[in-house]
């Protein structure tokens, strides 16, 4: 047979080039299939990770509270930060800040490195390799229950009301998962281009904490000029802890503004993440 | 070679090279200092130099070559991770490759990584609880499952990933030296597998160095010798002409 007749074979029994990727609705549809792949492996994954630990599963908890008792020392003791926020009590101020930022960096952290740390689950089975982003933020959630309840039990302990309000938190949170995930699908596949890039994840995630407010009110430093404020206040992950703010703690405002730009950003980066991902399908586990 | 219409083709490689620019250290081998294909280090590899056949619904195709031959190369991009420099592959599904790489989650243990390959694979939670005892059956692992599969020895890892791999009837298989670590029993069992997915229309790639294992098992066999596809046919023939060579 000449060269040529081999790709008539090819065409003429319908078979299709190695490599290429799915169409993104058959895509979506073999995710949705193999959801349990990604429930599981965040599991075992979270089990995985506690094993060696004495205390195990409480470190997902011992950890935030750990870094809100350090930020709480140095940026309300001594740097006597609490004067920024106002009339809102700067416990529950701080520990929601703390908490919120902690659900985002995990799921931006761990997304990064989710397919260049499954490289020989990758290279041997084939499925949709957007399960591994997706699971890395189950991951995250599975985590984030613990702490959405000891960060309640902190909140009254220092002596915030229970109102109608803290069911808020439920849409909020569920508005940052997606946002989130859509993060995570962008870092897993930008890590796998430039490897370099996890070099840079930390840094990202310093600057985010220190400019969306954690430990202090944006507005006390950012008033005198109302042009960075507004862009400061268009950060989503600010957003998402405002709102947050505004639900547990009295005195915490809710502008608007919050809910809107936080569900954009849901939207926009859960739809965009997802086909930035899809894109690249047929790159993932080649070297 | 007899063409009849009437065989469907599931791989069609049409007039492939794959080429790797890599980072080369040291000092250069004196056959390949060659100025002009250095710069600053790199050295540029032709791995694969314009290899062209059809594979067939029920074959079993062994391929043997030296060392470094580009065997290797060949089955991974036929399975999509090594993408072709010139020409392409063309297949019927997602061919599935199965390597002797690491373990597939080191601390989790043998049952527990089971569990996840199958449902990687595609199997329903209704399944899994039959589906894991089978494969795990399969691996002759029992009294090793509940370990972490880091504690796995290299051919107990290449069982356990093996038997995942084929828990499920692949269309198209590529098995590249699994079946070298495993034992003899194993490699029986394997090899019956192999024969039985052929017979359910599936086509299945061997690479291997044991020419008795690829006599047993293959229809038809590819010789590569640096890159070159040199012989295609017959098991026997290609085999013998092969060892003849290395005599």
């Amino acid at each position: 047979m000449e060269n040529s007749d081999y790709g008539e074979l090819a065409l003429s029994h319908g078979l299709s080039r190695v490599g290429s990727r799915p169409p993104l609705g058959a895509y979506i549809k073999e995710t949705w299939k193999r959801r349990a792949f990604a429930l599981t492996l965040a599991r075992y994954r979270i089990e995985a990770a506690n094993q060696q630990n004495r205390l195990g599963l409480a470190w997902v908890v011992i950890r935030p509270l750990l870094n809100a008792l350090v930020y709480g020392v140095i940026f309300g003791v001594v740097l006597k930060q609490q004067e920024s926020v106002g009339a809102v009590n700067y416990i529950p101020f701080l520990i929601v800040g703390v908490f919120i930022f902690e659900y985002f960096s995990d799921a931006f952290s761990d997304g990064s490195k989710a397919i260049t740390s499954n490289e020989a689950l990758v290279k041997s089975l084939s499925f949709p390799r957007i399960l591994l982003p997706i699971s890395t933020v189950l991951q995250a959630i599975y985590e984030l229950v613990p702490m959405v309840l000891v960060m309640f039990v902190i909140v009254l302990i220092s002596g915030e009301p229970i109102t109608w309000a803290w069911f808020l938190v439920i849409p909020i949170l569920i508005l940052m998962t997606f946002f989130n995930a859509g993060v995570a699908f962008i870092a897993a596949r930008i890590t796998v281009h430039f490897r370099d890039f996890r070099q840079i994840v930390p840094f990202i995630t310093r600057l985010f904490f220190y400019s969306t407010g954690v430990f202090f009110a944006l507005d006390a430093y950012l008033a005198p000029y109302p042009d960075v404020l507004f862009v400061a206040r268009l950060n989503p992950v600010h957003d998402f802890i405002a709102l947050v703010r505004g639900a547990l703690i009295e005195n915490a405002v809710i502008l608007p503004l919050y809910w809107i730009v936080t569900a954009i950003a849901a939207v926009v980066f859960f739809v965009g993440g997802f086909i930035y991902f899809w894109r690249a399908e047929e790159q993932y586990g080649r070297d | 070679m007899i063409e009849p219409a009437s065989r469907i083709p599931t791989v069609v490689v049409e007039d492939l090279h794959v080429k790797y620019r890599v980072f080369a250290s040291g000092k250069p081998a004196r056959r390949n200092k060659q100025p002009a294909a250095r710069t600053r280090g790199m050295r540029h590899v032709h791995a694969i130099k314009g290899i062209s056949f059809a594979a067939y619904e029920g074959e079993s195709i062994g391929v043997i070559g030296h060392n470094g031959s580009g065997k290797s190369t060949l089955l991974r991009t036929i399975a999509g991770l090594t993408p072709a420099t010139e020409g392409s592959v063309f297949a019927s599904s997602q061919p599935a490759l199965l390597g002797v790489n690491a373990a597939l989650l080191p601390n989790l243990s043998g049952e527990k990584n089971v569990r996840l390959g199958a449902l990687a694979l595609g199997f329903s939670n209704a399944e899994l609880e039959e589906k894991t005892d089978e494969i795990i059956d399969f691996s002759g692992l029992e009294e090793f499952r509940d370990l972490p599969m880091r504690t796995y020895s290299s051919g107990m890892a290449a069982r356990l990933r093996f038997s995942i791999a084929i828990a499920k009837s692949q269309q198209i298989l590529l098995v590249d030296e699994a079946l070298a670590v495993g034992d003899r029993a194993f490699r029986k069992r394997s090899e019956q597998r192999i024969r039985d997915m052929r017979k359910e229309a599936g086509t299945v790639f061997l690479v291997s160095h044991s020419i008795g294992s690829i006599l047993d098992t293959c229809t038809r066999v590819l010789w590569i010798d640096h890159g070159n596809l040199l012989m295609d046919g017959d098991p026997k023939e290609v085999c013998k002409a092969y060892t003849d060579s290395t005599k």
